[in-house]
């Protein structure tokens, strides 16, 4: 019997596998590159979308976020300051007893202990599995109990017709409203227009990113820095962190 | 008595009355259209105060509907005679202002449209959606209730009937305070004591509701309520009336007691403006101490105007009660940032303005009128008259 010489059949099937690499690995690559759910792809509670902001960074009179959040979501000003949705805003604060004053962004808290979810009668406030507090709009009956349990007045009822909305971002009169952390944007890996509006004025005092990969730069400064959960005390867990208060 | 005393009542007048109050109905429901097509910015609501005028007459209607059954379930539950007489007509007042409380709730939805979906979609760990649950089944169990009442063959039954709705409607009461218990965030809930205390205000409102109801029927028969029962009744609102007052000074006390709530206490008690106002002299002048002086008048049993003054002081008490609990625990800003002043565009740190809009004035008013159309109606065609039959009774045990 003559000796089987294996170095061709390995060279054959070396080739394949790379060959079968070569077409797969782009893909693989850009997947990880992109990081993005495929479409249809249900999210996952292995991340935790929250945000740092950094209120020694943020400065008083600057509003980049707020004209940000209200251009990407179509929230437009209808001359009713007291009826108008405002999902994310400058709150100018003064310590009483030294009068150390700070400005900063509030908006909804994404908790992981939601109250707005809690008392939803209808469960149309809901939390994903990835941590993004949302409404959904088809079943919300307008009741305003989640806005009477917020403890961070960010939810909105929308008092009026809207026309001209952005597509990605659909907002029905008689229904509640708040920050989604531009939900459609990270589904697309794409930060919240809020924190890219902060980075390309480069103050840096927003920060997004995933709380449960102890990897990413988000986990590592809330490991290293002092930060705060407003109204702690309610025990929340809230996917906004503040540092500098 | 005649027991078909109330079909007294002249033909005419009947249908003038259904017509009046059909028309302040009808005004409501118009109002509730106006609202909704052009959506809450037509209200005096906002982001601010997000429930108002509606909330005010819906819960106010709702406590008082449970409140209401009570008369029903002293005779039933606790057998007194002079209370049986009344349970019919105490199931149909439950019944009637509950609707009224609920249309008027469903109508200020952002979406009423989609009342299908309340029905459908249940989050069991909302209060909100238990509410839903125990309202829809307060129907069934006192129309179950009034069934047995009013069937002589059903008769048997009334008193587990009874029993059943006495334990649901306190379910109930419960239920509703705990919608304001349980919100955590604001310095005016977020109180356990908000659920007994609804309780006892829905005791007190519901009798005072029934006393007026039952001395108009009366009057427009002819017929002249018995001193004994009258006592006997207002006596019992009196002690509803000072439980109320209980309640409301324990809940301040406390909340003067813990130093975070003492600027929220310092706002309804002192310097709140028209909450303050309202407090004071609404439900505690008017509302209390006026309602409780005039019950202990000498001369009240004597006399059903004195009562019935009394009876419309306790309502106009409990309305100012809940608008500073409900618009003036919403005025007060929520305490973000504790031991810092804030301020922004959204009215963070300040007083929040609310002015009630016609709408909503008159969307109230028409649960009210729904609420007395039902009344009016079902009184007419069946027999809820109480009728005091003393021939078997001891007149002491109808006096003690």
């Amino acid at each position: 019997m003559s000796k089987v010489d294996n170095s061709r059949r390995n060279f054959i099937g070396a080739g394949a596998a790379a060959a079968a690499g070569l077409v797969i690995a782009p893909g693989v690559t850009l997947l990880d590159m992109a990081n993005a759910r495929p479409a249809g792809e249900a999210a996952s509670s292995a991340k935790r979308w929250g945000m740092l902001i950094d209120s020694t960074k943020c400065a008083t009179g600057c509003d980049d976020c707020v004209s940000a959040c209200g251009k990407e979501n179509g929230l437009t000003s209808t001359g009713h300051p007291q009826t108008d949705s405002q999902w994310i805003r400058k709150i100018e604060l003064k310590e009483i007893r030294t009068g150390k004053s700070h400005s900063l962004p509030m908006l909804c808290q994404h908790c992981a202990e939601p109250p707005c979810v809690d008392v939803c009668p209808t469960g149309a406030s809901f939390k994903r599995a990835d941590g993004i507090v949302l409404v959904d709009r088809h079943i919300c009956i307008g009741c305003r109990y989640c806005m009477m349990a917020c403890p961070y007045k960010a939810r909105s009822f929308v008092h009026e017709e809207h026309h001209d909305q952005n597509p990605d971002v659909p907002r029905g009169k008689g229904c509640v409203e708040a920050c989604t952390l531009c939900v459609h944007r990270i589904d697309k890996d794409q930060l919240p227009a809020c924190v890219e509006a902060c980075a390309a004025g480069n103050h840096g005092a927003m920060m997004f990113g995933d709380l449960n990969d102890p990897n990413s730069e988000i986990s590592k400064r809330i490991a290293t820095y002092a930060t705060t959960q407003v109204r702690a005390d309610l025990a929340l867990n809230t996917g906004i962190r503040y540092q500098g208060i | 008595m005649n027991n078909n005393a109330f079909h007294k009542i002249e033909q005419g007048v009947f249908y003038a009355l259904v017509a009046a109050i059909g028309l302040i109905a009808l005004i409501g429901m118009g109002a509730s259209y106006y609202m909704e097509e052009h959506g809450h910015v037509v209200t005096g609501m906002n982001n601010q105060i997000v429930w108002g005028m509606p909330h005010v007459f819906a819960v106010f209607l709702i406590v008082a509907a449970s409140g209401v059954l009570n008369v029903a379930s002293i005779g039933s539950v606790f057998g007194k005679t002079v209370y049986k007489a009344r349970a019919p007509l105490s199931g149909l007042l439950a019944l009637a202002m509950l609707a009224g409380g609920l249309t008027v709730l469903m109508l200020d939805l952002g979406r009423p449209d989609r009342l299908i979906v309340a029905m459908t979609h249940y989050n069991f760990k909302s209060v909100f959606a238990l509410n839903v649950f125990f309202y829809t089944g307060f129907f069934a169990v006192v129309a179950v209730y009034l069934w047995t009442m009013m069937d002589r063959k059903m008769n048997g039954y009334s008193k587990y009937a009874g029993f059943a709705a006495f334990i649901w409607r306190l379910a109930l009461t419960t239920a509703t305070g705990s919608i304001f218990g349980l919100l955590v965030a604001r310095q005016a809930y977020a109180s356990a004591l908000l659920a007994p205390m609804f309780v006892i205000m829905s005791f007190s409102f519901g009798l005072a509701v029934f006393t007026i109801v039952q001395s108009t029927m009366y009057k427009w028969n002819g017929l002249v309520l018995d001193e004994a029962v009258r006592r006997r009744m207002k006596n019992l609102l009196a002690i509803f009336v000072a439980a109320v007052l209980y309640f409301t000074v324990v809940y301040h006390l406390t909340n003067l007691y813990y130093a975070k709530q003492i600027a929220f206490e310092r706002f309804i008690l002192l310097d709140g403006g028209i909450y303050t106002a309202l407090f004071w002299v609404g439900q505690i002048l008017l509302g209390t101490i006026a309602p409780l002086a005039l019950l202990f008048h000498p001369n009240a049993a004597k006399r059903g105007r004195i009562v019935f003054a009394a009876s419309s002081l306790i309502i106009i008490g409990g309305m100012c009660q809940l608008y500073v609990l409900i618009i003036g625990g919403q005025a007060f800003p929520l305490s973000i940032f504790p031991g810092m002043v804030e301020s922004s565009s959204f009215f963070d740190g300040e007083i929040h303005s609310y002015s009630p809009s016609l709408p909503e004035f008159l969307l109230g008013l028409g649960g009210v009128a729904i609420a007395g159309l039902i009344t009016t109606i079902a009184v007419r065609v069946l027999h809820f008259m109480p009728s005091d039959d003393f021939h078997h009774v001891d007149r002491r045990t109808i006096a003690d």
